[in-house]
């Protein structure tokens, strides 16, 4: 109970901590991600309220939300210098496709708007 | 509705079978024949109608029957043909051209006689065919009639040759190698022989001619018959590509034996009955069809119009309905088959026969009285005191000269059919309403002769009588061929009802309890229609006489439905019921303020991102400073920036090709700019890493 509340204050804590010490290019892109997821939950909420009618755009938008915060999450890992996957992948190459990837996302869901 | 056409139908045949036992009507030929003739043969510009035959059967047409031949067309045909009587041609060409010189009365200096006397002698030596020897011979004929002095050479000789062809049945072959004869070919053969005989004159010797004048008998007992008398040649057992027709044969015939018979210096022993049957069957043709035919016919009517044998005289009636209310009178013409005066003769009329061959006893043998002026023979018909009606009268006629019998063919006995008409009277004409028990009626007098309409009322346990009688002139009972009594309801249903003959009365009885289910259970008004007809009436009766008021039962479940009345059937191009369309009713959309409202919240996460950038500590150091690698990183980002707006306008509009296109050439430039400006910022990082 108190312990309970305890752990999780000190949980968070030590989070907190760990996060603040993340480079600040990482952090631009995970604030980038819950800006996207964001917008799609009110999109979603949206949707609850009037009705799916027309389900196309309903679809493109939150298609493209998600889409590009799954892009982003992607950039992360291929940028994160501590992922020894990517060792060799300069970041600007990363960055590169990215966008490239994004353009490509944003033009299929404009077309898909209606 | 198959009541109406079933009687329509009996009608027809009683119509149609009256019209075929009767045979053919007879005229003679007249203006009509020579007003068909100048449609049917239409000169070509050149004055030509066709090959030279055809010419040549045209101009011999009109010159028959008396059309005018001097038009400017036929000097160019006289040109053609004496140019073709020049040049080297056949001996058929050869012939056709001097026929057609000799009708036009073209100008004859400038053709050279001798030389086609002399071509047509040598044909006429090589000859191995009939029709070869029958141009030659023709032609020379012709050139003889034309004034010059044409001898024939070797006259036994080719009458022999002629002869030789024959057959023992009076028919002949075309030459000596084929097998099969035919009638078509005696004619030419007959008009052949008579041309060898009028260019020989007496060199021929009679026992020869007397020996073709058996051929020409045994030929004349192939002749066919009709049952009115009409006679014709035809032949069956041909090639088909020799199989010429009845009409050609006949006037193949005719032409040779009256050619023959002209030369001949004893007669014939062929009756004047033959000829006459000859002629009627030319006649009974009309107004042939086509050029040939009409040739045929009237060549061969010119030739039988002043033979040697016996002149046919044709009886005909200008008018064979004749009204007793008019008082109209019987005429008869006698004339020859050209309509040409006859001698003086007497006409009497020997009987009149009813369509069932019955002899009006009443009428005796009377003569007719001949009018000068007008030349025609008549009767009046009042004082013979005939009824109404259908009859064939049998005419004789006799010419008054005894000497001119013999030139004359007229005929035995010649039947003609004519109709009698006359004003029929409607006595006692009533219609009823009566009880089924026949107590109580009540009766009412129709006077068709007024247009007065009755009406009246029934139900259906009562009977409707209609009675009428029908009474001729001459004050017999009549039968008419139609009477027909129609009751129409006002739904258009009709019904067809034929009233019964007892002695001198017509009565119809309809009981309505046994009609219920045959006029549908339709109650309301009908109307009455009234249709009496027949050949001889000439006050048919076709009129409504009123209406009748009928009651009858509601009908039970299974009663039948009146047949549907027809549709007019051009109803079907009037105007069509209006098509109301349903839409997709359009889908329920969210109040305006709630989806702006809610646009407006999607933005609120680009703004709470855009200060999270902020308090993280964002900055452009990492911005190159020098120009070019600037200019670079500006380009991109501007780029980028211009890609995202060029999906916008895709979005409001532009179409998808359009917007491919411009992203290929943006996107091009994008690659190169952003290349340089990432290799620029990686070569700066890496320097960064080393230094």
């Amino acid at each position: 109970m108190a312990k309970g509340t305890n752990d999780a204050k000190l949980l968070i804590q030590s989070l907190r901590k760990a996060y603040a010490a993340t480079p600040t290019s990482l952090k631009i892109i995970d604030l980038y991600v819950v800006y996207a997821v964001a917008t799609a939950l009110i999109q979603v909420a949206y949707m609850a309220m009037v009705g799916s009618f027309p389900f196309n755009s309903f679809l493109s938008g939150v298609l493209s939300c998600v889409g590009t915060a799954v892009l982003a999450v992607c950039l992360r890992i291929q940028v994160n210098k501590d992922n020894k996957e990517f060792k060799d992948l300069p970041p600007e190459r990363a960055f590169a496709d990215f966008v490239l990837c994004n353009l490509v996302l944003h033009l299929v869901i404009m077309n898909f708007l209606g | 509705m198959a009541k109406p056409l079933v009687l329509h139908l009996l009608l027809l045949l009683i119509c149609g079978s009256a019209l075929l036992s009767s045979g053919s009507v007879i005229h003679p030929i007249s203006d009509a024949h020579r007003s068909a003739a100048t449609e049917l043969f239409v000169p070509a510009a050149d004055g030509s109608f066709g090959s030279l035959e055809e010419t040549y059967e045209a101009l011999r047409t009109f010159q028959i029957l008396g059309v005018d031949r001097s038009s400017a067309k036929f000097e160019g045909t006289c040109k053609t043909v004496s140019e073709k009587l020049s040049s080297p041609t056949t001996t058929k060409d050869l012939y056709h051209a001097l026929k057609i010189t000799a009708i036009l009365g073209c100008r004859t200096e400038s053709i050279e006689f001798d030389g086609i006397t002399s071509r047509l002698q040598t044909a006429v030596k090589d000859a191995s065919s009939l029709l070869e020897l029958y141009y030659s011979l023709g032609g020379l004929l012709t050139v003889k009639e034309q004034g010059k002095d044409v001898i024939l050479s070797d006259a036994d000789g080719t009458f022999q040759a002629i002869k030789a062809l024959s057959q023992s049945d009076g028919r002949w072959r075309y030459d000596k190698d084929s097998t099969g004869s035919s009638a078509f070919a005696a004619g030419i053969a007959l008009e052949a022989l008579a041309s060898v005989v009028s260019l020989a004159g007496s060199d021929i010797d009679q026992s020869k001619i007397a020996v073709v004048r058996k051929d020409i008998t045994k030929l004349f007992d192939r002749i066919k018959r009709y049952d009115d008398g009409t006679l014709y040649f035809d032949e069956k057992n041909v090639d088909p590509d020799q199989y010429k027709g009845p009409l050609a044969t006949s006037a193949s015939i005719t032409s040779g034996v009256t050619a023959f018979a002209a030369v001949s210096s004893e007669k014939l022993n062929i009756g004047g009955e033959k000829i006459l049957g000859l002629a009627k069957f030319f006649l009974s043709i009309g107004i042939p069809g086509t050029a040939k035919d009409f040739f045929y016919q009237i060549n061969s009517l010119a030739s039988l119009e002043n033979n040697r044998i016996s002149i046919p005289l044709v009886l005909s009636l200008p008018a064979t309905v004749l009204s007793l209310t008019a008082k109209d009178q019987l005429k008869v013409e006698v004339t020859t088959v050209f309509g040409s005066h006859a001698p003086s003769l007497a006409v009497s009329l020997l009987k009149v026969l009813t369509p069932d061959s019955k002899e009006v006893t009443s009428f005796e043998k009377k003569e007719l009285e001949y009018d000068p002026e007008n030349r025609i023979h008549f009767l009046d018909l009042s004082q013979l005191k005939i009824d109404v009606g259908k009859y064939s009268l049998i005419f004789k006629v006799s010419v008054n000269d005894p000497e001119g019998a013999d030139l004359y063919a007229t005929g035995d006995q010649i039947i003609v059919t004519a109709f009698l008409t006359g004003f029929i009277k409607v006595d006692k004409a009533e219609i009823a309403v009566s009880d089924s028990d026949a107590a109580s009626e009540s009766v009412q007098k129709l006077d068709l002769s007024k247009n007065s309409l009755i009406s009246l009322s029934a139900n259906h346990l009562q009977k409707l009588r209609l009675s009428l009688q029908l009474t001729t002139p001459l004050g017999h009972s009549f039968k008419p061929h139609q009477m027909v009594v129609k009751l129409r309801h006002e739904s258009k249903v009709e019904h067809l009802f034929v009233p019964e003959t007892s002695s001198r009365q017509y009565k119809l009885v309809l009981n309505f309890l046994g009609l219920v289910e045959k006029f549908y259970y339709l109650s309301g008004r009908y109307e009455i229609e009234l249709a009496v007809g027949d050949a001889v009436m000439e006050n048919s009766i076709l009129r409504s006489i009123g209406s009748i008021e009928l009651d009858l039962p509601e009908a039970p479940e299974k009663a039948a439905k009146p047949p549907a009345q027809p549709v007019d059937p051009l109803s079907r191009f009037g105007p069509k019921e209006e098509i109301s369309h349903i839409f997709r009713a359009p889908e329920k959309r969210p109040p305006q303020e709630l989806s702006l409202g809610f646009m407006g919240l999607t933005i609120l996460p680009l703004l709470a991102f855009l200060i999270g950038l902020l308090r993280i500590g964002v900055n452009f150091k990492g911005f190159p400073t020098s120009a070019v690698p600037a200019t670079f990183a500006i380009l991109f980002h501007g780029g980028i920036g211009a890609v995202l707006l060029l999906y916008v306008l895709f979005w409001l509009k532009l179409d998808l090709f359009t917007t491919l296109k411009a992203l290929g050439f943006l996107g091009v430039f994008l690659l190169f700019v952003g290349h340089r400006t990432l290799s620029y910022l990686a070569s700066t990082s890496a320097k960064q890493k080393t230094a």
